[in-house]
C-alpha cells in the first residue's frame, strides 16, 4: 500500500470515528439535561410541591400548585382554540379547497410556525390584553392557541390525504354523502395521525414561555376564573430559576423535571401511537 | 327514487322535509362552508398578525426610521431608543452557535446517514427529536446552573490564557455574555441541523455513493467529496432553519446573556438580544414610545425569522427534486 | 441447496479450435479475470451458486439471463460492490491478473476495475471535474486537463464537451452523461470495465453510440457487461454467459451461443421462449 493510500484510509477512519462522536455528543446532552434535573429536583418532588401555593422568599415548604393548576387551564383553552381551528381546517385543504385557497392557508399556517413565539406573545398582548387593560388566562390561553393551530393543521391535512382515495369511492358509491365519508370513513382512518398531531402540539406548547409573558402574566396565587393573570409552569420555573434564592432554585429544577417528564412522555406517547403501523378503519 | 319536491309544505307530517339530494347538498355545502371559515381564520389571524406589527409601531417607525437600527442608545426615560446592540447581540450570539452546532450536526448526520446501521440511527434519531421538543426554559435552567459555572471556572479564564491576544477572548470572566448565550443557543439549534441534514443525505440516490467508491474512493471521501456536495442545498436549508430559531430564542438567552445593552467585540461581555429585551422590558414600558420601539422590534424579528424560514423551506425542497429527477435527459 | 444435490452445470468453456473464428480466438486468449467456484449469500439466502469462468482479456464479455438471475450481483462481485451490502457474503475465489482481489486492499482494488451503473450517475460536478474525480483522489500525479481530454476522447465525447468542459454535468442529455460516466470511470486507467446495463435508461440512438464505444474500447481494457437486450449481447460482445436463477448454464463466444447453444434452457432463452 502506498503512503498516499495509507494516509488517505487514515483520514477516512478518523473522520468516521469523528463523525460518530459528534453524534454521540449530541444525543449525550439530552440524558446530561434529565441526570441533572433527576438528581438535583427528584428531592424537591414531594407532596408539598403539587399542593402548596409558592411562599414569601425564606420559607420553606412553598409548592407550585397554583402553576400546575394554571397550565393545566391555559392548555386547555389552547387546545380549544387550537385543535378545532386546526383540524376543520384541514380537512376544508384535504377534501374541499382548490389549490390557490390551499397554497395560501398553507403558506399562512407554515408562516405563523415561524414566527417567534415572543412575537406571538405581543399579537396576544395587542389583540386580548390591551383591549381588556388586564393580564388574563384568557389571553395566555389565545397566544398558546394560535401556536398550536400549525402544527395541528398540517399534520392532520398530511394525514386525511394520505388515507387511500379507494376509502373514499367506496363510501361515495355506497351513497353517503361528503361530509358523511370525511366523518365516518376518512376522519377515523387517519385517526392515529390526526392524535400524534394534536399530542406533538400540545407538547410544544406546555413548554411555552415567552408567549405567557405579556399575556398570562404570572401569579403567586390562585387564579380563579379566565380574567386574571395566572402561574404556568414553565415560567415558574423561569423566575425561580434565575432567582437567587437557593430554595426557589431546588423548586425549579423540581418544576423542570416535572415538565421535561411531562413533555417527553407526551411525545414518546405520540410516536408510539403513530408507528403502530398503517391506521385502519374503525368500523 | 329521487323525489323532486321543490315546495316545503309548511304544516302537516311533511312539514320541513326537502328532496333527498338537495339535503344532500346542503349538509356537503354546510360542511365546506365551516371548514373553510375556519382555515380562513388561520390565513386571518396571520394577515391580522403582521398588520398589528405593523401598526403597533407606528410611533417608533416613524419617530426614527432608519436610525433605528443604526443608534445604540436605548434610553426609556428620554426617549432614545436605539436597536443597534440589541441587533448585534443577535446576529452574535446566532453566530457563535452556528460556529458551533454546524460542524458537530452535520458530523452527527453524517455518522446517523452514512455509517450506523438503520436500527442505531433510527433510535439515535428518536433522541434527537426528543432534544428538539425540550423547551426553551429548560435549555435556560440548563444553561444558568451548568454552562454559565462552566464558562467562567473554566472555559473562559482557558481561552483567555491562550487566545486572550484577540479582542474577542479579552476582558473579565462573568460567565453570562455572548459567549455562553451562543454555546446555550448551540446546545438548542444542532438537533434541528441533525433532523433535517440526516433526511437530506439519505434522499441522495444510492448510486452516487457507488459511482464514487467504483472508482476509488475511501469512504470518507465518497461522502465528503460526493454525497454530502449532492445534498448541498437541503443542508443549506437546515442551517437556515436553525439561524431562525436561534434568532427568535427568547428564555434560553436572557437567562444566560447578561441583559445589558452593550456592543462589545469581546465575547465574555454580557449583552442583549431583540427577544430579550421585549421579554424584559415590555411589561415595563414607560410610554407609547417604548412600547412602540419595542414592537417595533418584534416586527424585525419577525421580518428576519420569515425570510429564514422562506429560504430554507426552498432549499430543502430543491435537494430532494434533484435527488428525483436524476439520470433524466 | 447442497452443492452434491443440485443439477450439474453446463459450462462451456471456449473450446480447442474447430473453426477458425475459434482458433483465432484461444489462440489469442488469455484471462484477465478468473472467477472460480463462487457462492454468493445475502444473509442466509444464496444467490450465485458454484459459477466458474474467465473474463478474457481486451474482449467484450456479456452477461445475459432474465431478471433475478443473478447477472447484477456477478458483476458487483468483480469490483467488490456487493461489501457496501450488510450481510453479503462471497465464498469462491476471483483472480484478477493471478492474484485474490479479496486479500487486496479495497480502495486501491476498485480503481483497477472501473463501473458504470445502469441510470446515468454523474456528480453535481462540471463535466471536468467529473472526469477530473478519480484523478484527484488518487492523487495523480500526470496533468490533469490532459488526462481528461485522452479520457473523453476514449469516450467519444471530447468533440461535444470540449467547449463547455466547466458546465454543469446535467446539462448533458441522458445519452452524454452516461458517456461521461463512462470517461469518468476510464480516467483512473482500469484494467477491466464493468458496465450494469449500460443503455437501459437511453434511447435508441444514444444506445447506438455507446454499443459502438464499447466496442472500440476493449482495445484499452476488458470489458463485462449485463444486458437484458440479447440483440445487444449478440452485437457487440466477444463472449456470452448465460445464467438462470443464480447458476451460469453457459458460457461460450457469442456467435457459437446464439446459433448453436449447447443447453436447452439457453436455447429457450434466446428464442424468446422465457424472459
Amino acid at each position: 500500500m502506498s503512503p498516499g493510500l495509507r494516509w488517505r484510509k487514515f483520514v477516512s477512519g478518523f473522520m468516521l470515528a469523528m463523525t460518530g462522536v459528534c453524534a454521540f455528543v449530541a444525543v449525550s446532552v439530552l440524558f446530561l439535561i434529565l441526570g441533572y434535573l433527576v438528581y438535583h429536583g427528584g428531592t424537591s418532588i414531594n407532596w408539598n410541591f403539587f399542593t402548596k401555593l409558592p411562599t414569601p422568599v425564606g420559607e420553606t415548604g412553598g409548592g407550585m400548585a397554583n402553576a400546575i393548576v394554571g397550565s393545566g387551564k391555559l392548555l386547555l383553552l389552547a387546545t380549544l382554540i387550537g385543535v378545532p381551528i386546526g383540524f376543520f381546517g384541514a380537512i376544508y385543504l384535504a377534501e374541499f379547497s382548490g389549490a390557490t385557497t390551499a397554497f395560501v392557508v398553507r403558506y399562512a399556517a407554515d408562516l405563523l410556525n415561524g414566527v417567534p413565539s415572543i412575537v406571538i406573545g405581543i399579537f396576544a398582548f395587542i389583540l386580548v390584553v390591551h383591549p381588556f387593560k388586564h393580564f388574563s388566562t384568557l389571553a395566555g390561553g389565545f397566544a398558546l392557541g394560535l401556536m398550536m393551530i400549525p402544527i395541528t393543521l398540517r399534520s392532520t391535512e398530511e394525514f386525511l390525504r394520505g388515507v387511500p382515495n379507494a376509502l373514499r369511492e367506496a363510501a361515495m358509491a355506497l351513497g353517503a354523502s361528503k361530509w358523511k365519508t370525511i366523518a365516518s370513513v376518512i376522519v377515523p382512518a387517519a385517526y392515529r395521525g390526526i392524535l400524534t398531531a394534536i399530542l406533538l402540539a400540545f407538547a410544544r406548547v406546555a413548554g411555552e414561555t415567552a408567549p405567557l409573558l405579556f399575556t398570562a402574566l404570572g401569579n403567586r396565587f390562585w387564579s380563579p376564573g379566565w380574567n386574571q393573570p395566572t402561574a404556568a409552569l414553565p415560567e415558574m420555573i423561569y423566575r425561580y430559576a434565575i432567582s437567587p434564592y437557593d430554595d426557589w432554585n431546588r423548586q425549579a429544577w423540581a418544576a423542570g423535571l416535572v415538565l421535561l417528564v411531562l413533555i417527553l412522555v407526551i411525545n414518546i406517547v405520540a410516536r408510539a401511537i403513530l408507528s403502530r403501523g398503517i391506521a385502519v378503519p374503525r368500523s | 327514487m329521487a323525489t323532486t319536491t321543490t315546495t316545503v309544505p309548511s304544516t302537516g307530517p311533511l312539514a320541513g322535509s326537502r328532496s333527498f339530494l338537495s339535503r344532500l347538498r346542503q349538509g356537503d355545502e354546510i360542511a365546506r362552508m365551516i371548514t373553510f371559515l375556519f382555515a380562513a381564520s388561520v390565513v386571518l389571524v396571520t394577515v391580522l398578525l403582521v398588520f398589528e406589527l405593523w401598526q403597533g409601531s407606528d410611533l417608533s417607525r416613524h419617530k426614527f426610521g432608519f436610525n433605528f437600527f443604526r443608534t445604540s442608545v436605548w434610553d426609556p426615560i428620554f426617549g432614545q431608543f436605539g436597536a443597534l446592540p440589541f441587533i448585534y447581540g443577535t446576529l452574535i450570539t446566532a453566530a457563535v452557535s452556528l460556529l458551533l452546532a454546524v460542524p458537530l450536526g452535520i458530523g452527527a448526520a453524517i455518522f446517523l446517514a452514512e455509517l450506523a446501521p438503520a436500527r442505531v440511527s433510527d433510535t439515535l434519531e428518536f433522541f434527537i427529536d426528543l432534544l428538539a421538543a425540550v423547551p426553551s426554559v429548560i435549555y435556560g435552567v440548563l444553561g444558568i446552573f451548568i454552562v454559565v459555572p462552566l464558562m467562567r471556572q473554566y472555559i473562559q479564564p482557558a481561552l483567555k490564557h491562550s487566545l486572550g491576544f484577540l479582542p474577542l477572548f479579552q476582558g473579565p470572566a462573568y460567565g453570562v455574555g455572548f459567549l455562553t448565550a451562543g454555546v446555550v443557543l448551540a446546545i438548542m439549534v444542532i438537533p434541528y441541523i441533525i433532523s433535517v441534514s440526516r433526511e437530506v443525505l439519505l434522499s441522495v440516490p444510492r448510486d452516487q455513493r457507488e459511482a464514487a467508491l467504483s472508482l476509488g474512493a475511501t469512504r470518507w471521501e465518497s461522502t465528503w467529496k460526493v454525497v454530502v456536495p449532492f445534498a448541498r442545498a437541503g443542508i443549506f436549508g437546515s442551517i437556515f432553519l436553525a439561524l431562525a430559531r436561534a434568532l427568535g430564542e427568547t428564555m434560553a438567552v436572557t437567562m444566560v446573556i447578561g441583559n445589558t445593552p452593550t456592543i462589545s467585540a469581546s465575547l465574555f461581555s454580557p449583552g442583549y438580544s431583540i427577544a430579550a429585551v421585549i421579554a424584559n422590558e415590555f411589561t415595563e414600558a414607560v410610554g407609547d414610545l417604548h412600547t412602540q420601539s419595542l414592537i417595533e422590534l418584534a416586527l424585525v424579528l419577525f421580518i428576519l425569522t420569515f425570510i429564514l424560514n422562506g429560504v430554507a423551506r426552498l432549499l430543502i425542497v430543491a435537494t430532494s427534486q434533484r435527488g428525483s429527477g436524476m439520470g433524466n435527459v | 441447496m447442497h452443492a452434491s444435490v443440485r443439477p450439474a452445470l453446463t459450462v462451456k468453456i471456449p473450446p480447442i479450435a474447430t473453426s477458425p473464428a475459434a482458433r483465432e480466438t484461444s489462440a489469442a486468449l488469455s484471462m484477465r479475470m478468473t472467477i472460480s467456484k463462487v457462492n454468493f449469500f445475502y444473509g442466509s439466502k444464496q444467490v450465485l451458486f458454484d459459477i466458474s469462468m474467465g473474463i478474457a482479456t481486451n474482449k467484450v464479455t456479456s452477461l445475459i439471463g432474465p431478471s433475478g438471475c443473478g447477472k447484477s450481483t456477478l458483476l458487483r462481485t468483480l469490483n467488490r460492490m456487493y461489501e457496501i451490502v450488510r450481510g453479503a457474503r462471497l465464498e469462491g475465489e476471483i483472480l484478477l491478473d493471478g492474484q485474490n482481489i479479496l486479500t487486496q486492499d479495497v480502495t486501491s482494488y476498485r480503481r483497477r476495475v472501473g463501473m458504470v451503473f445502469q441510470r446515468p450517475n454523474p456528480f453535481p460536478k462540471s463535466i471536468f471535474d467529473n472526469v477530473a474525480y478519480g484523478l484527484r483522489i488518487n492523487g495523480s500525479k500526470a496533468p490533469i486537463s490532459e488526462a481528461v481530454e485522452k479520457s473523453l476522447r476514449h469516450a467519444a465525447l471530447w468533440d461535444e464537451v470540449k467547449d463547455h468542459l466547466h458546465k454543469s454535468a446535467y446539462e448533458l442529455s441522458g445519452g452524454q452523461q452516461q458517456r461521461l460516466c463512462i470517461a469518468r470511470a476510464l480516467a483512473v486507467e482500469p484494467e477491466v470495465l464493468l458496465l450494469d446495463e449500460p443503455c437501459s435508461a437511453l434511447d435508441p440512438i444514444s444506445t447506438a453510440k455507446i454499443e459502438e464505444l464499447l466496442v472500440q474500447l476493449k482495445d484499452l481494457c476488458t470489458i463485462v457487461t449485463v444486458t437484458h437486450n440479447m440483440q445487444q449481447a449478440a452485437r457487440i460482445s466477444d463472449f456470452t454467459a448465460f445464467l438462470l436463477t443464480g447458476q451460469l448454464i453457459e458460457f461460450s463466444p457469442t456467435p457459437q451461443l446464439f446459433t448453436t447453444p449447447g443447453d436447452p434452457r439457453t436455447e429457450a432463452y434466446i428464442t424468446g421462449r422465457f424472459g
